[in-house]
């Protein structure tokens, strides 16, 4: 294994979820689960009172009358309609809104810092373009910062999550997918693939270390000194399936590899243009997402994704 | 001499014994105990049926029936058989997960994506599937007073097609390992490059048997449905369970065509070197993600609705009263099967897609709650006004009222795709879809079997038995599954065999015990089985009518004679058996008798079952002249029967006339038992309508039978 281990790791990353949120995604994400179960507690709370006390009015030898024909009341009829579709109608709008503003392929603001995520298998790899270095099993982020995430998988199909910070979105070869957050705290938090991928699963996890901006660039040229280097050969050897005990840090990675990673399964998703672009939408300029979903879009030749991502319309 | 033409790929090592052999340890120890117990098993039952004689009758009854009765019956068999060892997988991970702390537990990793693999396949394809398709091939005639279903071989065919697949999940125990890849077998993972051995080919062959005979059946019911009503039997006449199974077979019609299709592409992929779904030349996994969600999501209402059906009937019978918003509730259920087919996509919201398709998804998701909450409140509200009597079937109804509600609620959170974000593929989802469907569909079915089986058999299930069953399940579902909730909202990921985190272990106990409690339950409706079969002369209830049923299924003997009804009812009502009794009118000696043709019982379909088993393990391994032989034996039994001319026998009108009023004349003699006797010996199953004010007009009701027309 080429590298040298990084700094010494705590064993214990919090792995407490998005019910301690460290950064705006997660937090927006727990509240928006609170909003709706406080919503559903509208249909719930009334069966939980009714039905009690249904069943002893209503037992054999109760006090209840003996109606054995009634069958339908307008007035209830359309209360238990009426209020599932205003419930429904309070519940969607939540959700829609909740929806666009925490959609993983917003950016969170200008200047993020893009980390390039190869999921691996049992292990994933983070390229920084900008700072010229990789690490494997360790993603280092600095606070406060925007962060744009862009996954692929040089193997099966992977989610990739780190629960305090922002939700999950799969990768997958020859595909581009996006995930933007921010962490508002420093700590160490674990991040994981969720999507079983073999014997290597359970272990699949890796440190998100986030730092203050000082401590990031600090890191970032610690990292820089580092003499291995991943090019063609170092990735090749990360290929066969293999758990990490300790974090790797490459001081230098061959530029355009994770383009090169998604060309080696799709060619033409990335640099050129696909044979078919998808039809020009209204609110156009905009970023198709890399799977795109759209079915103008020919299957087997998905439109390619840029480098920069403009939000979503509507937003 | 070239074995591997004469075995294809099958070595010594493949099987189960061997692992053990080479490299003994626990987890191969269960394994090779579980093979053993699956061989064992086969020889037990070998030699039981020997030694009692049973082969004859086995074969001649029943293999070889085309009766939708029997073949009902045999369908729940099977699910039982298949639950048995579901069951006990589940408990074995629960087991894995609590010991497996910082590098414990007792299962190898493999053996745990084995377990989880088989215990999602089987409790779908071969537990679920197979028991609502045997309620309702039972109850579903019954109801709409038919002599049998519109094609009652294609029924066995049906039938013996998903005996074969389960078949080929037991023989994976003994021979061979079975896939990784979870029930949903996502590619590339199950594709050739990743899982280059026989498992993922089980997974094919076994679900596509299976999903063919549900095609099929749900063509067949349809059909059923639409031709064979009872004179006077509109659809708004129907009674519930009825239109529960319309909705499911059309959903099924629909939902397994493409999971046949996924399947086989994949298997195209695997044996062929296609690339539908493979990572690189052109393949794209996304395809099968919607392929197999398209079949996926209508599949959970495919078990749902029959189960809803179940809960109509039996909070109406146990209320005595009519079901409330009836009409309501029928297009409640047409809305949910409609919906059904456009939500798929709320099972991969983590796949990209625009924030905008997630939002109609979310929102479209949503929206199937709607109809589904004014369900769950036309139960309750056809509770007031009634005379509620808990018996099992009951119990089970009210606990489903109150946990199915949760489990809507965490569904709900699940269609916001930002919730889903954080708690896709955790144990959230999977506390989400076992709190929908062990109270919703398995107990449903539980309580279908203490409601319909002495209709079924002439005899009640003991009924503390079966209360005791309800006690550890109904705990024992809430502890199993509720702290899952919580464990994966901490990002406890699912098919995962151990953790490092000392904070899941509490909860991961808690689980452990609700399994425990689950197994307890299993004990006691077994318990329930035997020891009911050995009083069957006190709970013996052969005049038809234990619970005073409202369709006509009651109106008949139990168990009922090959041709259902002596005469066609003529229907002029919803709940017509009831009303009948209480105008006075049932049990009438119709006016006169027909010769009946009732279907011949023929071989066709347990050949075609054999048949396709050891063509598709041919497959699976490989044996490519096994393969070969048995793909044309299956055609060759097929186009043999298409020669066979003399298919039916007529049973003449004095032998269904002498059945018939002897029946008739057994009711009339019974004295009725009012609700307060329904558990006691006294229930022969002649009942007082509760509607006659406890006996008040029995007496008129009586007098009125012994009119002749």
């Amino acid at each position: 294994m080429a590298g040298l281990p990084a700094l010494a790791m705590p064993c214990a990353a919090s792995a407490a979820g998005f019910l301690e949120p460290a950064g705006p995604i997660a937090a927006g994400q727990i509240a928006h689960f609170g909003t709706i179960s406080a919503l559903m507690l509208i249909v719930i709370v009334p069966m939980f009172i009714a039905l009690p006390l249904v069943l002893w009015r209503y037992r054999r030898g109760g006090k209840g009358s003996y109606r054995p024909d009634w069958e339908f009341n307008w007035g209830l009829e359309l209360l238990i309609w009426g209020v599932p579709v205003a419930l429904v109608v309070a519940l969607g709008t939540a959700l829609w809104r909740q929806t666009i503003a925490g959609d993983p392929y917003r950016p969170l603001g200008p200047d993020p810092l893009v980390v390039e995520v190869v999921a691996l298998d049992w292990k994933f790899l983070f390229l920084y373009p900008e700072q010229g270095v990789a690490t494997l099993d360790l993603l280092a982020l600095p606070e406060d910062r925007p962060v744009t995430l862009k996954l692929t998988s040089g193997t099966v199909m992977q989610s990739f999550i780190v629960p305090r910070l922002a939700g999950q979105i799969y990768a997958m070869a020859g595909m581009q997918t996006q995930l933007n957050l921010i962490a508002d705290e420093t700590g160490d938090f674990t991040g994981r693939n969720t999507q079983y991928n073999g014997l290597g699963f359970a272990t699949q996890s890796f440190t998100t270390r986030v730092m203050t901006p000082d401590d990031f660039d600090a890191w970032a040229a610690s990292a820089k000194t580092q003499a291995a280097t991943l090019d063609a050969r170092a990735y090749a050897a990360l290929l066969p399936s293999s758990v990490v005990s300790e974090p790797v840090i490459y001081g230098s990675f061959t530029p355009g590899l994770f383009d090169q990673i998604i060309a080696s399964f799709a060619p033409g998703m990335t640099g050129g243009h696909a044979a078919h672009a998808p039809q020009a939408r209204n609110d156009a300029p905009q970023a198709a997402h890399a799977p795109q979903a759209d079915t103008d879009a020919p299957a087997a030749a998905a439109p390619h994704q840029h480098h920069q991502t403009t939000p979503e319309a509507g937003q | 001499m070239n074995w591997e033409l004469v075995f294809g790929q099958i070595k010594w090592t493949s099987f189960v014994f061997a692992g053990m052999i080479e490299n003994p340890s626990l987890s191969e120890a269960i394994a090779s105990g579980a093979g053993s117990l699956a061989v064992l098993g086969a020889i037990a039952t070998v030699i039981l049926l020997t030694v009692k004689g049973w082969w004859v009758p086995l074969w001649r009854d029943w293999l070889t029936s085309v009766d939708h009765k029997r073949v009902g019956i045999m369908y729940i068999v099977v699910a039982l058989i298949m639950f048995a060892r579901a069951v006990i997988e589940a408990a074995l991970m629960r087991a894995q997960q609590l010991s497996a702390y910082d590098g414990g537990g007792f299962l190898s990793a493999d053996h745990f994506g084995q377990l989880f693999s088989t215990h999602g396949t089987i409790m779908i394809f071969f537990v679920a599937m197979p028991f609502i398709t045997g309620l309702m091939n039972y109850v579903m005639p019954l109801q709409i007073g038919a002599r049998d279903v519109s094609f009652p071989l294609l029924n066995a065919i049906s039938l013996m097609l998903t005996v074969a697949g389960a078949m080929l999940v037991m023989v994976s125990l003994v021979v061979g390992r079975f896939s990784t890849g979870g029930w949903s077998a996502y590619p590339p993972f199950t594709g050739i490059e990743f899982s280059p051995d026989e498992g993922v080919d089980y997974w094919i062959w076994a679900v596509s048997l299976g999903s063919i005979g549900s095609t099929l059946t749900g063509l067949n019911f349809a059909v059923t449905i639409y031709k064979k009503r009872c004179p006077g039997m509109s659809l708004f006449r129907m009674p519930l369970f009825t239109w529960t199974t319309l909705c499911t077979s059309i959903l099924m019609i629909f939902a397994m065509a493409p999971l046949t299709a996924a399947t086989i592409m994949l298997a195209l992929d695997r044996y062929a070197g296609f690339h539908f779904f493979t990572n690189g030349d052109g393949g794209n996994m996304m395809n099968y993600a919607n392929l197999f969600w398209l079949f996926g999501h209508p599949e959970v209402y495919i078990l749902i609705l029959p189960a809803f059906g179940v809960w109509s009937e039996v909070v109406a019978t146990y209320s005595s009263k009519r079901i409330y918003g009836y009409t309501s509730l029928v297009y409640a259920t047409m809305c949910i099967a409609v919906l059904s087919f456009a939500v798929w996509l709320h099972h991969f919201f983590t796949m990209g897609q625009s924030a905008n398709v997630n939002a109609i998804f979310g929102i479209a998701t949503m929206i199937i709650g709607v109809p589904t909450g004014v369900k769950v409140y036309d139960w309750l509200l056809t509770m007031v006004g009634g005379r509620i009597r808990l018996s099992t079937a009951m119990l089970f109804h009210i606990n489903f009222l109150l946990t199915f509600i949760l489990g809507g609620m965490t569904g709900v959170l699940l269609a916001n795709p930002g919730v889903d974000f954080q708690v896709h593929n955790t144990l959230f989802l999977v506390a989400h879809f076992h709190n929908m469907i062990i109270p919703g569909v398995l107990f449903g079915m539980f309580a279908a079997v203490q409601f319909w089986f002495p209709k079924a058999f002439g005899f009640r299930l003991h009924e503390g038995l079966g209360r005791a069953s309800f006690w550890c399940f109904a705990p024992g579902f809430l502890l199993a599954f509720f702290p899952l909730y919580w464990l994966g909202m901490m990002g406890a990921t699912r098919r995962t065999f151990e953790w490092s985190n000392p904070d899941y272990l509490p909860w991961l106990a808690l689980a452990m015990l609700g399994a425990a409690l689950i197994l307890a339950g299993f004990a006691f409706m077994t318990a329930q089985f035997i020891v009911s079969v050995r009083r069957r002369e006190e709970l013996a209830a052969p005049l038809g009518d234990p619970w005073d049923g409202r369709a006509l299924e009651w109106s008949i003997p139990s168990p009922p004679p090959a041709w259902n009804f002596a005469v066609l009812p003529q229907v002029t009502a919803r709940d017509a058996f009831y009303e009948a009794k209480k105008d006075g009118t049932a049990y009438r000696s119709p006016a006169g008798y027909e010769d009946i043709e009732v279907p011949r019982n023929t071989a066709t379909a347990p050949l075609i079952g054999l048949f396709a088993c050891a063509w598709a393990f041919g497959l699976v391994w490989h044996i490519w002249w096994l393969a070969i032989l048995s793909f044309v034996l299956i055609w060759a039994v097929v186009i043999a029967r298409s020669f066979a001319t003399d298919t039916e026998e007529t049973v003449p009108a004095a032998t269904v006339r002498a059945a018939n009023e002897a029946f008739l004349a057994a009711v009339r003699a019974a004295p009725g038992v009012t609700r307060d006797q329904e558990m006691t010996a006294a229930n022969r199953g002649r009942a007082i309508p509760e509607s006659l004010e406890g006996g008040a007009g029995a007496l008129a009701a009586g007098a009125a039978m012994e009119v002749t027309r």
